[in-house]
């Protein structure tokens, strides 16, 4: 098993590619992610964070550049294999929870498992359930997602996203729509998973509190990375 | 969450009963629409059957008549011609030359049900100081009323035909004031007469066939018509009706006589029913293109109201494979349940209508046949429809760009 979950080389993006209208939004990245790594992800709005998760996501193709997920280029493949690939080394949390609104709590944590096996099966409702345990939400499984509160919704994301154990969870400013209480609970269950799981976290956010509580801090401003180091904690903060 | 049923089967299940509203709208147009193609599809099969019924039971499929006569030109030697104009010469009431071996012939032809030889020409029917010419056509009852279902039709006295008796209509027997067991004077245009006793009255539902059409027996026609030993017709059925004037040009070819199919000589009964069949085509179309319209529609809506639903399932690893077949199976499953309750409503709206809709003195227009047949194609083909209706917003939905489509 490689250790690094996700290499960018040089990527770069641009959009109305061959118009007049062509951008280019990131000017080549470089980027590196080990197992198990907690890592924030910030900068101004417009600056090419979200483009750059899609890129790392797969949901998007890079116009140059290369990008290794576990190993493997994504460059040679289809859009078949990209969507394999994501399902089974990629998780997603998005700001707003983005369930399912026709399906109960544990339905949802199964989705990826269903959409992967095609039926339903026991082994994917037990693991939903341990996976809605983990965030706390096991009484809650047979509940419509719509009755759930903002807090719960996201950790049920939370409890999706892991439903196919990714190697990497990616998070669009997970907490943003949360109010500051429910954001630490929420914040508190990925740095968890983090820690018990070692599945390897990249975090969008504006916060620069919970950024500083993730193990590194990368920077993205005009769609350049201009800081990528290391969070130094106190002991006081680790406490 | 049923353990046997694939993802996208669950999923669109889900969807629909979700969105109960537009499923509940949908399912009604397609119920109203489906329920008016059975009722109609049913009711043209019956009233076509009936019809056919009817023309069948009043008349032979094929009739066997002598050649007509024609001039032959008179001629001192080759190429010298007596006189130039040929008139038409007239057609003198005759019987089918060798008529006996004609009918064995006919008998042992194969798709021939049954033949009978009829001898018919025009009369003077005569009572006090009124009389009123009548068709004369003389039969063997116990072939002809088999072809010609008289006995049906009978509302008085028997289909029995004696030497000197006589079936004569309704409006004939009012119009010379006679009533059953009465004489009448028949005269016919040979000058010979007889007198004869109703044996019969019979009501075929139209009053000119009512006033002029009489029955006798073969042998008083013969005498009457003169015409000793000889017929005007053979009337034969056969097994299929619809191929009765391919059958009436081999017997034509085959024996000389002229054979004259009833398709040839109902020409504009099978005019009205292919116009009718036209139309009925045409509304059914209409009617099954507005459903599969009302099919599309509702389903773009529901793409675009879950286009980030379907970013979402696409991001957690869904293939584009798996939301077309999401979006189909909705279609198809929207067919076949307004289908079964539209088959339901057509089917009432069959039954309340053969119970109120009735000819004036309260008997059935005509029986009501109903074919499970008709049910299960209407079921399939809305099926079909749904899924095919389906067809636009699944690609759509498919194609929708996972990035996009989150953001909304």
């Amino acid at each position: 098993m490689p250790a690094e979950v996700l290499r960018l080389e040089d990527i770069r993006k641009s959009f109305n590619l061959g118009t007049p209208l062509e951008t280019e939004v990131l000017h080549g990245i470089d980027l590196m992610l080990r197992r198990g790594e907690f890592c924030a992800l910030i900068g101004p709005s417009g600056s090419g964070k979200s483009t750059l998760l899609n890129l790392i996501g797969l949901l998007d193709r890079p116009t140059a550049g290369r990008l290794f997920i576990e190993g493997h280029d994504t460059r040679a493949l289809d859009d078949a294999a990209l969507t394999r690939l994501r399902g089974h080394s990629i998780g997603f949390v998005f700001q707003y929870h983005h369930l399912i609104g026709a399906f109960t709590a544990a339905e949802n944590v199964m989705m990826p498992l269903l959409l992967d096996r095609g039926h339903p099966d026991d082994t994917m409702r037990s693991t939903a359930e341990d996976l809605l345990d983990r965030v706390g939400l096991l009484p809650w499984k047979e509940s419509r997602v719509g009755n759930l509160s903002g807090g719960q919704q996201q950790r049920v994301a939370i409890a999706r996203a892991l439903a196919m154990n990714p190697a990497l969870v990616l998070a669009d400013e997970p907490t943003g729509n949360l109010d500051t209480r429910s954001a630490d609970g929420v914040f508190a269950l990925m740095r968890e998973v983090n820690r018990t799981h070692g599945t390897a976290f990249l975090i969008v956010t504006h916060d620069p509190r919970l950024a500083r509580r993730c193990d590194r801090i990368v920077e993205v401003v005009d769609g350049r990375i201009v800081t990528n180091e290391a969070v130094v904690h106190s002991a006081a903060e680790e406490a | 969450m049923s353990r046997w049923l694939p993802f996208e089967w669950i999923a669109a299940l889900r969807f629909l009963r979700e969105g109960w509203m537009q499923t509940f709208f949908i399912l009604a147009g397609i119920t109203i629409g489906v329920g008016v193609i059975v009722f109609m599809s049913a009711l043209l099969a019956g009233l076509q059957s009936n019809f056919l019924q009817r023309v069948l039971n009043a008349q032979a499929q094929i009739m066997l008549l002598p050649p007509d006569e024609v001039a032959r030109p008179l001629r001192d030697g080759p190429g010298i011609v007596e006189d130039a104009v040929v008139q038409r010469p007239t057609q003198r009431l005759r019987s089918i030359d060798q008529w006996q071996a004609v009918q064995t012939q006919m008998a042992t032809t194969s798709g021939v049900t049954m033949t009978s030889p009829v001898a018919s020409g025009a009369a003077l029917a005569l009572r006090g100081e009124a009389s009123r010419s009548i068709t004369l056509t003389g039969v063997e009852p116990e072939s002809y009323f088999r072809i010609v279902r008289l006995p049906d039709s009978i509302v008085a006295g028997q289909a029995r035909l004696l030497n000197d008796e006589i079936i004569i209509g309704t409006d004939l027997a009012t119009a010379l004031g006679v009533a059953l067991g009465d004489k009448l004077r028949v005269t016919a245009a040979s000058g010979r007469d007889a007198t004869l006793t109703v044996s019969g009255l019979f009501d075929l539902g139209n009053r000119q066939v009512n006033e002029r059409n009489t029955y006798v027996a073969l042998r008083t026609a013969q005498s009457l018509l003169n015409l000793i030993g000889g017929v005007t017709s053979l009337q034969l059925t056969v097994q299929d009706a619809y191929a009765a004037e391919t059958m009436a040009q081999a017997i034509q070819g085959a024996t000389g006589v002229r054979a004259d199919s009833w398709i040839r000589t109902n020409m504009e009964f099978f005019t009205a029913v292919n116009a009718q069949r036209t139309a009925n085509t045409v509304i059914r179309l209409s009617v099954g293109l507005s459903v599969a319209l009302g099919i599309a529609s509702v389903l773009v809506v529901s793409v675009v109201q879950r286009s980030r639903e379907i970013g979402i399932l696409r991001a957690m690893g869904g293939t584009r494979g798996q939301i077309l077949r999401i979006f189909l199976i909705q279609g198809g499953v929207l067919g076949l349940l307004g289908s079964l309750s539209g088959s339901g409503l057509g089917f009432a709206a069959l039954v309340l209508w053969h119970r109120w809709a009735r000819q004036a003195d309260g008997s059935e227009l005509f029986p009501l046949t109903i074919q499970p047949d008709l049910f299960l194609a209407a079921m399939g083909v809305a099926t079909l429809t749904g899924v095919l209706a389906a067809m636009a917003p699944a690609l759509r939905a498919a194609r929708l760009d996972p990035v996009v489509a989150i953001r909304g």
